[in-house]
């Protein structure tokens, strides 16, 4: 079984600033890390393989800097790394990034094996548009399932994994046939401490690295910037909120802080009170 | 299963670490280096200030792309009480030279930038790997690491540890005692941003030139310990020290120490409209001399700070902890070409190769230091900065009362606070402890 898993070096949110004047994002100096949603992915990929057997490869686009993330990976066990990274490939948007990772997607089927899974995190913390991964999938005819959280079984005979997806009001059992493409949600397992011989077989590889040349784009207007329809009309930092927490204060015990929080509640919101006298009636 | 086996193992990639890795791999050995943080420089803390002959005897060119935020022209040493200082300035446009003598760093930079010089060197660098203990043979022999991943033993011809003050994995072995809390610092920093244009106007600076202020005093409340604040191309680092047995007997915490003397009216207009960006801790070794722990064994050899080697009176660490590392790597690199075994006997070249360096004999020359200054820290923390301080502000004030009565005062100050034997007494140990 081939599982790819698409990852990307995120610049580290936690420690993002923006300029008090400019108003632009002060990337300098920000650590980067990779996009934390895409770590469940790689778990769930290497855990794949581990049961069923096979190689996991890593893919990602991004500046050169980028193939610290794509060691990290090795690290925790990926068998494989690939740098796609091109000055062509610069201010991609979503449709832009899927068109260039489908195309690698293309050439990895070639070299190493057509991948049977392709994993995504289901967003990037950057972004935030989960829209990469279903563009792949859309590209190249793969199956999607998105916002997967949790893998039930997979067939390899027939050729058929069932999974469980997080959607709003429950839980779906999902069954599709392979090629698949899953983008996988947080916390839904893990990551592992790759091993001493993992740490040491990635200090010393090679990540493969392709331009777009290499993965056979010819039309570059496709790509990057270019090929781009977004837009960044303006980029503004959120107004701290004003309002204050208001702290309440009542006598005689939990009965009446419960009737002073009631009353300021009635009182701040004045179609909660009705909205609930209508409710009681109609039960 | 791990067949292979290295020349060298680093534990632990600071100054001293890289400085010995680097020499390695250059010199051809199969060197492995282990650190515990996500990268080099991610966990280690300097105030900092780069000293460049100990960096150009390893990295000849190193100030073509090293990392470096301002050169020192000016040193400031300052004697604090509460409300004032006494200082000495040196400055000197000699120090505006082609190749500067100091530096000032900010170490996560740094290092970095020194960790792939020691890739690109040949060495394999693993981070987010700490090493757990020492694996030896039946004959006490170190024969490799084991670390917090699992797996096999890592096999090498000698273990080198370059991990830091605190070394666990020495003492872990029964290497080296755990260090005692009267023989260590600890130290809290600051960096805080400026503007360049303001730092440069601040400090009377131009272009890269830079302002080291070294401080002691009240500042301390009456522990053993100093101050200091650098400045770099567009931050101020300020932090304070003191040894952690006084800090337990004080019980000062060490920031309340350090937001004090950011507070101070000589500090606080130099860190004026500054933004905190970034705040660390840090044990620095000042047991000098007397401290060092055997240094090397059958397979290992320990460098750096782990060997306590700090000048505290100098101000001076990450030189020693480079120094240390080159020539415990030259060391091996020579056993490794004449094909001797890496035994206690033939590693303590290292020791005698150190003793005709400045590192042992600065260490040496200062060995009485640490407990003399510990031993009367009332004295030399609390009662003669206040005293100079005072003789100072007699001596300068203008109002109406003769010089000889000024002298007087100064004179009856100094005798009524300390008996003239006693601070003769003192006079006599410094100058000793001294030489």
């Amino acid at each position: 079984m081939h599982i790819v898993v698409c990852i990307k070096q995120v610049p580290d949110s936690a420690q993002i600033r923006v300029h008090p004047v400019y108003n632009t994002i002060m990337r300098q100096g920000v650590p980067t890390i990779i996009n934390p949603y895409d770590l469940f992915a790689l778990e769930e990929a290497l855990r794949l393989r581990d049961r069923l057997g096979g190689e996991v490869t890593v893919l990602t686009m991004g500046p050169p800097t980028a193939a610290e993330s794509l060691r990290k990976t090795l690290t925790f066990g990926a068998d494989r790394a690939v740098l796609l990274t091109d000055r062509y490939f610069a201010g991609s948007d979503t449709l832009a990034t899927s068109f260039a990772l489908a195309s690698a997607l293309g050439k990895i089927a070639a070299d190493f094996g057509k991948p049977d899974i392709i994993f995504t995190g289901k967003q990037t913390i950057d972004g935030d548009t989960a829209q990469v991964g279903p563009g792949i999938a859309k590209r190249l005819a793969y199956n999607q399932l998105t916002y997967v959280s949790r893998i039930v079984e997979t067939d390899l005979d027939a050729g058929e994994i069932i999974v469980e997806r997080r959607a709003e009001g429950g839980i779906q059992l999902l069954k599709t046939k392979f090629p698949v493409l899953i983008t996988m949600l947080e916390a839904t397992n893990e990551m592992r401490r790759g091993s001493i011989e993992n740490a040491l077989l990635a200090a010393r590889a090679e990540v493969v690295t392709w331009n777009a040349t290499d993965i056979g784009i010819e039309d570059l207007t496709k790509c990057g910037l270019r090929g781009s329809p977004t837009i960044v009309k303006k980029v503004f930092a959120p107004t701290a909120r004003s309002e204050k927490a208001q702290i309440i204060q009542a006598e005689g015990g939990p009965t009446g802080l419960a009737e002073a929080l009631i009353c300021e509640i009635f009182q701040r919101a004045p179609g909660v009170e009705s909205d609930l006298y209508e409710f009681a009636a109609s039960n | 299963m791990i067949d292979e086996r290295f020349d060298a193992i680093v534990v632990g990639a600071g100054p001293s670490g890289n400085a010995a890795a680097y020499t390695l791999a250059t010199k051809g050995l199969k060197v492995l280096q282990i650190e515990r943080g996500e990268y080099s420089g991610s966990k280690n803390v300097q105030g900092a200030i780069l000293y460049a002959d100990a960096l150009e005897k390893i990295i000849p060119d190193f100030r073509d792309d090293a990392p470096l935020e301002r050169h020192v022209t000016e040193q400031r040493i300052w004697m604090m009480d509460d409300s004032s200082h006494t200082g000495m300035h040196y400055r000197s446009d000699d120090f505006n030279e082609e190749k500067p003598n100091r530096y000032t760093i900010l170490r996560a930079q740094f290092d970095k930038w020194f960790s792939a010089r020691v890739k690109q060197a040949g060495a394999i660098v693993l981070c987010e790997t700490t090493v757990t203990e020492l694996v030896k043979d039946i004959h006490g022999r170190v024969i490799g690491v084991r670390t917090d991943r699992s797996g096999d033993t890592i096999k090498a011809d000698v273990v080198i540890l370059a991990e830091g003050v605190n070394g666990l994995v020495g003492q872990r072995s029964d290497l080296r005692p755990e260090v005692a809390p009267d023989s260590v610092a600890l130290a809290v920093k600051e960096m805080h941003f400026l503007p360049r244009e303001t730092v440069e106007a601040r400090f009377n600076l131009t272009g890269n030139e830079g302002v080291v202020i070294e401080a002691m005093g009240t500042i301390t409340k009456g522990m053993t310990g100093t101050a200091f604040l650098y400045t770099n191309e567009e931050s101020i680092s300020v932090g304070i020290g003191c040894i952690v047995s006084d800090f337990v007997d004080s019980d000062i915490t060490p920031y309340a120490l350090l937001e004090a003397f950011k507070n101070h009216p000589s500090i606080k207009p130099l860190l004026a409209g500054s933004e905190c960006k970034e705040y660390a801790a840090h044990l620095i070794p000042e047991g000098g001399y007397k401290a060092i722990p055997q240094l090397v064994g059958d397979g290992w050899i320990i460098v750096g700070d782990a060997g306590q080697f700090v000048n505290a009176v100098h101000r001076e660490g990450s030189n020693l902890a480079m120094t240390t590392g080159r020539i415990a790597a030259e060391t091996v690199v020579w056993l490794h070409r004449l094909r001797n075994p890496m035994t206690k006997e033939n590693l303590s070249e290292y020791t005698r190769r150190l003793s005709e360096t400045f590192v042992m004999k600065d260490l040496k020359k200062y060995r009485g230091i640490p407990a003399l200054l510990h031993g009367n820290k009332g004295n030399f923390f609390g009662l003669y900065p206040k005293l100079i301080s005072q003789a100072m502000q007699t001596w300068f004030r203008v109002d109406g009362i003769d010089k000889v009565s000024k002298e007087k005062e100064i004179f009856r100050s100094f005798r009524s606070a300390r008996t003239l034997l006693g601070m003769m007494g003192d006079a006599f140990k410094l100058v000793r402890a001294w030489r």
